[in-house]
């Protein structure tokens, strides 16, 4: 993105001046608080808005004007509200939507679909209609959705708010096998400890604009003055003074440890 | 004002049972949070607190829910209404005037309240949930995280004496969740506002909680406090469900150097673990 400004009808700018730029196998997460800009920018990479000054480019190419299915083969979004996505009446078509508007053959929008299913433990739920699953099912729908379409680029906006520990870790596990296998993750969300323990980098917004762009690690040590809150082992490692400071918390415990071992070394060659 | 549920028992129409003999006492002015993995029946249960489950839903129901005395299935929910103000997972089923300010004070209207009160409670509610600066603006041009706030600030504003939120933190960003619930804090201890928290974020709930209900398919499985909760990783783990970063810690600990910690809140892990280094 290039010095992107937008602002929705009459209001004021959403986005002021925002310069990134993602390079492809990237596992990449976008922070803020509420109302940072944040859903405004992955709109962008995905032209369902258009900037009012500025560029979007996906691999060197401008996409405005370019119609919203043709950028859908190359960046597949999951909202942060699976009910903006999903529109169904089973959750067999659903799934095999994305698929079937890429023109796909039969027989491979079939293979796909059943195998996003099977993926997200959904066959139980294929003829059902996606309206009446839970909260985290729906989700899940909405994210095999998207899984059918294989995308180079995923965008997910807050995709682990509302699931429970197990759907999140195997969410997480996901979105890795798909960065291992040389997809571009970009992970919105307000879970310091998920960006902590699995983005390599961060984009901060603040306003509209862009505050930093750093390695996760950089931006945890500059979480003060960026007003974010790390995760509670990051803060107790600084707390105690350990270093390197604690990203997970097996990391806090090894170096808690080796402080506690230490610690106990002195103790005994005192006494 | 205490909720009290009875051997409840509900199934959708067409549905298998979501809920299955739950039996709790909620008293005043208690924080009671609700885990469970998805489909559990967490916002089921929410739903049954002013009797949207049944009465909307239809299906098919056993045992009983009481307010205060006044049984759910007996009386229209809007007898609930001043009572129970319920926050929904998805706040915007929940939103539907021109501006942020009319639609907090949508519901001051059918009240019947006086001007002035209507203000200052409009006002109180917006600063509260800090989003005074948006009062002109359209719900539909705020972010998720402002919609979720806007809903919250729209049920305070109605003053209940138990605020039900399914999902808080699924919105909203950290600073205002905490904020949030610091506010609620307040209010329990100021006014005896009860809360009922359906909620997957254990860091949140070990902060805030007097209790936590732990539903199980439909089933209530465990009725513990945040630190006897929180110290069966395993437990938790095998019903699907996360603990605070801190327990995880205590139990990387307990297994490595057999220190018998048992941490659930960050304030308190901090106090346990520099003691832990003082005391070598």
């Amino acid at each position: 993105m290039c010095n992107v400004w937008f602002s929705y009808r009459d209001g004021d700018d959403v986005l002021k001046s925002v310069s990134i730029r993602v390079q492809q196998g990237e596992f990449l997460a976008l922070i803020g608080q509420n109302g940072s800009g944040k859903t405004t920018l992955a709109k962008h990479l995905l032209g369902l808005l258009h900037p009012r000054e500025g560029k979007v480019l996906i691999r060197g190419e401008d996409i405005h004007g370019k119609p919203v299915g043709e950028i859908a083969r190359r960046v597949g979004y999951v909202f942060q509200n699976p009910d903006h996505q999903i529109f169904s009446a089973t959750t067999r078509e659903e799934i095999s939507y994305g698929p079937r508007n890429l023109q796909l053959g039969e027989a491979e929008i079939v293979r796909r679909t059943e195998r996003a299913m099977e993926r997200f433990d959904l066959k139980v739920h294929a003829e059902q209609q996606p309206a009446t699953l839970s909260f985290g099912t729906r989700r899940k729908v909405a994210l095999a959705s998207i899984y059918a379409m294989d995308p180079q680029i995923w965008i997910l906006d807050e995709p682990t708010g509302g699931l429970d520990w197990r759907s999140e870790q195997a969410t997480m596990t996901l979105l890795h096998e798909l960065n291992e296998a040389g997809k571009t993750i970009v992970l919105i969300t307000h879970d310091m400890r998920i960006v902590a323990e699995h983005a390599k980098r961060c984009i901060v917004m603040s306003e509209g604009r862009v505050v930093a762009i750093d390695e996760t690690r950089r931006i945890m040590e500059q979480a003060g003055v960026l007003e974010i809150t790390p995760p509670q082992v990051w803060r107790l490692a600084c707390a105690f003074d350990l270093q390197p400071l604690s990203l997970t918390a097996e990391e806090f415990c090894w170096e808690y440890g080796r402080r506690l071992a230490t610690e106990s070394e002195i103790s005994v060659s005192r006494s | 004002m205490t909720v009290v549920i009875q051997d409840l028992s509900y199934a959708y129409p067409d549905g298998d049972w979501a809920l299955r003999d739950v039996s709790l006492r909620v008293e005043q002015g208690e924080f009671l949070s609700i885990m469970g993995a998805n489909g559990a029946g967490k916002s089921t249960l929410c739903l049954a607190l002013n009797g949207i489950v049944p009465q909307a839903t239809g299906g098919r129901i056993r045992g009983n829910v009481t307010v205060d005395g006044m049984n759910t299935k007996e009386h229209p929910v809007a007898t609930f209404a001043q009572q129970v103000g319920i926050v929904f997972q998805n706040p915007e089923s929940q939103l539907f005037s021109a501006t942020v300010e009319a639609e907090v004070a949508f519901g001051l209207e059918n009240l019947g309240l006086p001007r002035d009160e209507m203000q200052d409670r409009v006002g109180w509610a917006l600063d509260l949930l800090r989003i005074d600066d948006l009062r002109d603006r359209s719900p539909s041009q705020l972010s998720g995280g402002e919609r979720h706030r806007l809903a919250i600030a729209s049920v305070l504003a109605m003053s209940p004496k138990i605020l039900v939120l399914d999902e808080p933190s699924a919105n909203l960003d950290p600073t205002g969740r905490s904020e949030l619930l610091s506010a609620l804090k307040d209010l329990k201890s100021t006014a005896g506002l009860t809360v009922i928290m359906a909620e997957h974020e254990s860091e949140l709930i070990a902060e805030f909680s007097d209790r936590i209900a732990v539903l199980d398919s439909g089933r209530l499985t465990k009725l513990e406090t945040p630190e006897r909760l929180f110290s069966d990783i395993d437990g938790m783990r095998a019903l699907g469900l996360g603990v605070p970063q801190v327990s995880e810690v205590a139990a990387c600990l307990n297994r490595k150097f057999g220190v018998g910690l048992n941490l659930t809140r960050y304030q308190d892990a901090h106090r346990s673990l520099r003691a832990l280094l003082n005391a070598r």
